[in-house]
Parts: C-alpha cells; sequence; structure tokens
C-alpha cells in the first residue's frame, strides 16, 4: 500500500469512525442515563437520511434541508420521550427490546408509506463538492472532510454540554443518583427528555450529512444499528469517551479489513468485540 | 420477574385445554386444505424454535436476541449435506444440523454468557450478526441468494416427501420437545436454572457454577433451535441469511412474550398465534389506493408496541388470571 492509498483510507476510517460515534453516543447516553435499550436507534438515521433528502427536494438546498431537519430531529425526539419511552425507562430490559423493535417496524413502514421504497441520491452543495488532488490519479473530496468536521464540532460541543455547562452538571448528577438529584430539585423529568432528544438528534444529523456519501435506500439503518451495538460493548455502556475510542478503533478495523482481507471483513469487526470481552466483559472503559 | 408470572404448574383447566389442543393438531390434516397443513406444519415448526427461546428467556432470565443465527445454521447445514441429485438420510443428517448448531451455540456461548442484562442482549445480536454476514459475503456458503434443497431428507422408513409425512414428523417432534423440556424443567438441572433466573448471586454463594450451568442452556437451546431449523429448511427447501436476521430472533422473543413465558406451553400458543397474525396481516385488502396487506409490518409493529405496553404477560397468563379470578370468586362464596 502506497502512501497516498493509506492516507485516503486512514481518513475514510476516521471519518467512518467519527460517524459512528455520533451515532453510538446517542445510543450510549439514553442507555447511561434512563436505562433504555434503544433498537429503533438505527431507524433515527435512516429517517434522519430520508428527510434530508426529502427536505433538500423541496427547498432546493441541502444546508436548510440539514438545519430544517436538526429542528424537526428535536422536536420529533421530545415528542417520542413524552409519548412513549418516558413510559419505559423503570420496565424490564425485555420490554423495552420488543417496544423499540415494533417501532423499527413502524418507522419503517411510515417512510415506505410516505418516501416509498426507492434509492435516492442526495446532492453535495457546490462549496464541498470540490476534490483535493493527492497525487495524478487520485483525490479526496472535501465532503468527506466536511463530514469529519461536523462530527468533530459535535462531538466537541457534547463535551463542552456535559461537562463545563449546568445543564450538564445535572445530567451527570441524575445519571449518577437519580432520587438524590432530583431530592435536591433536579427536574430529572427535563433532563431525560433532553438527553433523549440529544440522542435522537445527534443520529438523525449523522444520517442527514452521511446521506450524499451513502445514499438514500430502505433499512439502511439496520447495519449501522449493530455497529453501534459493537462500538458501545467495546467501548463500555454509558461512557461517552469509550464510545469515541472504540468508534475511531472500529472504523479503522473495518476500513482497513476492506483493503487488506477482503474476503473476512465483515467479521473482524465482530472478531475485535469477542477479543476485548474476553478480557473485559464489561468494555474498555466502563463507568 | 417474579416466579409467579412464570406459572411453571400449568393449572388443570390449562392442561385440558393444550391436550384438546394437541387432538386438534392431529387431526388437523384430515379436516383442512393442504395450503392450511402446511401453514399448521410451519408453525409448529416455530412452536419449536419458540420453545428453545422460552429455555433461555423464560426459564434462565437470558434475552438472547441472536437466537435465528442457530436455526439458520442446521438449515444450511441441511443444504450442504444434501447432495445436488438425491436425498440425504434424515437420520444421520438430523443429528449432524443439530450438532452443527449446539457446536456455533457452544462457541459463541462462551463469549456471551460472561455478559450480563443488556450486554447479552446486544451481544447476542451482533454475534448472530456475525454469522449472517458470514454466509451474505460468501459466495461459496450461499451468499445473499441462499441455496436450494432440492430433495427433502430420506427417512427411510417412510417418505418425507410426503406433506401428510411430514406434518406427522413435525407434529411428534413438537411434543417429543415439549414433553423433553417440561421433564427438563422440573429437574435438577431445570431447578438450577430457574434459580439463575430469580437470583444469580444465591446460585453462587451456594455453590452452583452458574457458568457451566448458563453455557449448557445456551447450547442446548441453540441445538433446539437447530432441529426447528433443520426441519424449516426441508419444508420450504430454501435456506438463506434472511433466516439468522435479527427480526427472525425479535419474532421469536415476541412469540414467547405473547404466550407467556417459562412454562413451554406458552411459547407453542405464542408461535400459532404470531404465525397466524402475520399471515392475517399480509393478506389485509386493498383500502383505496392504500395497500393494507404490503405495509403488514406497520401493523405488526403496532400490535407488538400495544402488546408490550399493555399486556407484556402474555394470552396464557391472561387466561390463568381468568382462571384463577374465577376460583377464588368461588372460594370466596363457600
Amino acid at each position: 500500500m502506497d502512501f497516498p492509498t493509506f492516507l485516503i483510507q486512514l481518513l475514510n476510517s476516521v471519518q467512518y469512525g467519527l460517524l459512528l460515534f455520533m451515532l453510538a453516543a446517542g445510543l450510549t447516553l439514553i442507555f447511561g442515563i434512563m436505562g433504555v435499550v434503544n433498537l429503533a436507534h438505527g431507524s433515527f438515521y435512516m429517517l434522519g437520511a430520508y428527510l434530508a433528502w426529502w427536505l433538500a427536494g423541496l427547498s432546493g438546498s441541502f444546508t436548510v434541508a440539514v438545519i430544517g431537519g436538526a429542528v424537526l430531529s428535536i422536536a420529533f425526539g421530545l415528542v417520542l420521550e413524552r409519548v412513549l419511552f418516558r413510559h419505559f425507562y423503570d420496565r424490564d430490559h425485555l420490554d423495552q427490546v420488543l417496544l423499540t423493535f415494533g417501532l423499527i417496524y413502524i418507522f419503517e413502514e411510515t417512510r415506505s408509506i410516505m418516501w416509498g421504497d426507492d434509492v435516492h441520491g442526495v446532492t453535495v452543495p457546490d462549496v464541498l463538492s470540490a476534490s483535493i488532488p493527492l497525487t495524478d490519479t487520485m483525490s479526496y473530496p472535501v465532503y468527506r472532510l466536511f463530514m469529519s468536521a461536523v462530527c468533530i464540532a459535535l462531538a466537541l460541543g457534547l463535551y463542552f454540554l456535559i461537562s463545563k455547562t449546568r445543564l450538564g452538571m445535572k445530567i451527570r448528577a441524575g445519571a449518577f443518583n437519580r432520587d438524590m438529584a432530583e431530592a435536591l430539585g433536579v427536574n430529572i423529568k427535563l433532563i431525560h427528555a433532553v438527553v433523549f432528544a440529544i440522542g435522537v438528534t445527534l443520529a438523525m444529523v449523522a444520517g442527514m450529512i452521511a446521506s450524499p456519501v451513502s445514499s438514500v435506500y430502505p433499512n439502511m439503518g439496520s447495519q449501522v444499528l449493530i455497529m453501534c451495538f459493537v462500538v458501545v460493548v467495546i467501548g463500555g455502556i454509558g461512557s461517552v469517551r469509550g464510545a469515541l475510542i472504540a468508534a475511531l478503533l472500529v472504523g479503522f478495523v473495518d476500513t482497513f479489513g476492506k483493503v487488506l482481507a477482503p474476503n473476512i471483513a465483515g467479521m473482524l469487526v465482530y472478531m475485535l468485540m469477542a477479543a476485548v470481552l474476553l478480557f473485559k466483559p464489561e468494555g474498555l472503559f466502563r463507568q | 420477574m417474579s416466579i409467579k408470572t412464570h406459572l411453571e404448574i400449568l393449572p388443570g383447566s390449562l392442561r385440558i385445554v393444550l391436550g384438546a389442543g394437541f387432538v386438534a393438531l392431529a387431526l388437523f390434516p384430515f379436516v383442512a386444505t393442504d395450503f392450511y397443513a402446511q401453514m399448521v406444519a410451519r408453525m409448529m415448526i416455530l412452536g419449536i424454535f419458540a420453545m428453545s427461546v422460552d429455555l433461555l428467556l423464560g426459564v434462565t432470565g437470558l434475552v438472547s436476541l441472536g437466537h435465528a443465527a442457530y436455526f439458520g445454521i442446521a438449515g444450511y447445514a441441511l443444504a450442504f449435506l444434501s447432495p445436488q441429485d438425491g436425498p440425504v438420510n434424515l437420520w444421520w443428517s438430523l443429528p449432524a444440523a443439530v450438532g452443527a448448531s449446539a457446536l456455533a451455540a457452544l462457541v459463541i456461548g462462551f463469549f456471551v454468557v460472561r455478559t450480563k442484562g443488556i450486554y447479552f442482549i446486544m451481544v447476542t445480536m451482533a454475534f448472530a450478526q456475525m454469522v449472517y454476514y458470514l454466509f451474505f459475503d460468501n459466495k461459496a456458503l450461499g451468499g445473499s441468494d441462499g441455496i436450494y434443497i432440492n430433495f427433502k431428507p430420506d427417512a427411510v422408513a417412510f417418505d418425507l416427501g410426503n406433506k401428510l409425512a411430514f406434518y406427522y414428523f413435525t407434529l411428534a417432534m413438537l411434543l417429543a420437545v415439549y414433553v423433553f423440556l417440561r421433564r427438563l424443567l422440573f429437574s435438577p438441572f431445570g431447578r438450577v436454572l430457574a434459580g439463575i433466573r430469580v437470583n444469580e448471586h444465591r446460585m453462587r454463594a451456594l455453590g452452583y457454577g452458574t457458568f457451566g450451568y448458563k453455557l449448557a442452556a445456551f447450547t442446548l437451546a441453540g441445538a433446539l433451535a437447530g432441529l426447528a431449523g433443520y426441519l424449516g429448511a426441508a419444508q420450504t427447501g430454501f435456506v438463506n441469511p434472511e433466516l439468522m436476521g435479527f427480526h427472525m430472533s425479535a419474532h421469536a422473543i415476541m412469540m414467547v412474550i405473547l404466550g407467556g413465558m417459562g412454562n413451554f406451553a406458552g411459547a407453542i400458543v405464542g408461535a400459532f398465534t404470531f404465525e397466524w397474525l402475520l399471515h392475517f396481516f399480509q393478506d389485509l385488502p386493498q383500502i383505496g389506493s392504500f395497500n393494507a396487506g404490503k405495509h403488514w409490518q406497520l401493523w405488526i409493529g403496532l400490535f407488538i408496541v400495544l402488546v408490550v405496553t399493555f399486556a407484556s404477560r402474555g394470552l396464557l397468563g391472561v387466561a390463568a388470571r381468568l382462571v384463577t379470578r374465577k376460583d377464588s370468586a368461588q372460594g370466596s362464596a363457600e
């Protein structure tokens, strides 16, 4: 492997890892703080991608679509939390699994009824459609760098929110000891709603910004969901930092696996997970 | 999960209903068309699969979201063992296929059984997906298209190609698995598994190596899922990776929940009900420009959400509640 190829693959692996992190961060936060297993997390990714495609078609602008879509995602997350998820925080994991499995079907069919079952492409705005030449024949698209930049910005924002703000302090207090935090006057219901909406929005925005690269297709959430599970298991559930490191690790193994050992590439990530489980059954950064 | 909701010992009235159900199944091919007999054979196969899930879910308290992998592996084993130009002998290919599923469950179980709760759910699902991709990505293993099984297995003494013979063979297997699991439930081994569900720490403190027991349960459940998968592949004459997808695993859990868990009878009732519902939703008519049957997943999704929200104890649980309510009403009258 020569250097430009290596560089391209490395950038791809980082970009994929960061995208996985956006999804896994929401999943791990929702579990860590509310104790809910959410199988429908991949569906949020799918819905985000379709929403971006749909809004871009309506408005003619990808930027407007992402911003409008993000606002809709927050509203969607808040409503879903209020109507359904709130009642499942204290239920068995088994009930949560089945509830969110039922939601996968509902979201997929809603998508099918509203937008059909076709595969769609999303056009990148002109500013971002260029490529940076690396050699005479190889180049790297600016949009992929932009994706990574957005993910990093959101990751930093999330870090700042959780560890530096008053709201973040309340979130951490709620995760640490819910009853005590509530007794001290923290509105824990509000905190839960906010955290859930953050998780949903992260997943949907991930789908939106990934849509120009991956295109938009039915069931695009399923594979991403399982990758997120792998990331969360490796990183340790409830740990955002663990999710970041595990996501980058999974992105690296998956991307380079496809180049170096295409026959077993699909299984490599799971072998990595098995190896982690053997030595650290609770993940690398269990909190 | 308390012990009471598990209904391990079935009330007499329920036993009579179940016995009548068995007689009805035995007589069914005489009164039904071929299409419905085939459908009920499929339901019985799923009943075996649901019971294998119940051994983990209802008895041991392990929520496996990847159990379809072992269902699929035995189906694939039958596909590989069947020659292109003739049937394979049932009496060695069935144990071989079940053995393949058990071996896979043993190896994967070694990794997953050491995890707990939510981890167990995610890890079983991830490993099943690994098996799924193994078959999906490799052309040598059939790839995404799957493999056809041209001939039904040869049972020597009778002809499984005969639909009636296949029906009764499946019914016999259903009964055998049910009786075996009921006996297992009240054996010392089954008591340890139930103890692990109720309080694993206490079982450990009593000196039981719970890891070994859980791994044995996981392997046995994998083997029984393999039996169902073998029959399923023999019936349809076709295997593809979708057999191992997590939808299949989640359906099996739903069957157990629907019927009521921990007593195996509920798993069978749930499998029949769920499969019937799938057919019912898929056959819904066109309403104006809206094809209600094509969007069957929407209805099954809504159904699952409603059941989980309002009746998470299952059909047998509801039936038992009605029975006990009547009993206690009589008791108070005396």
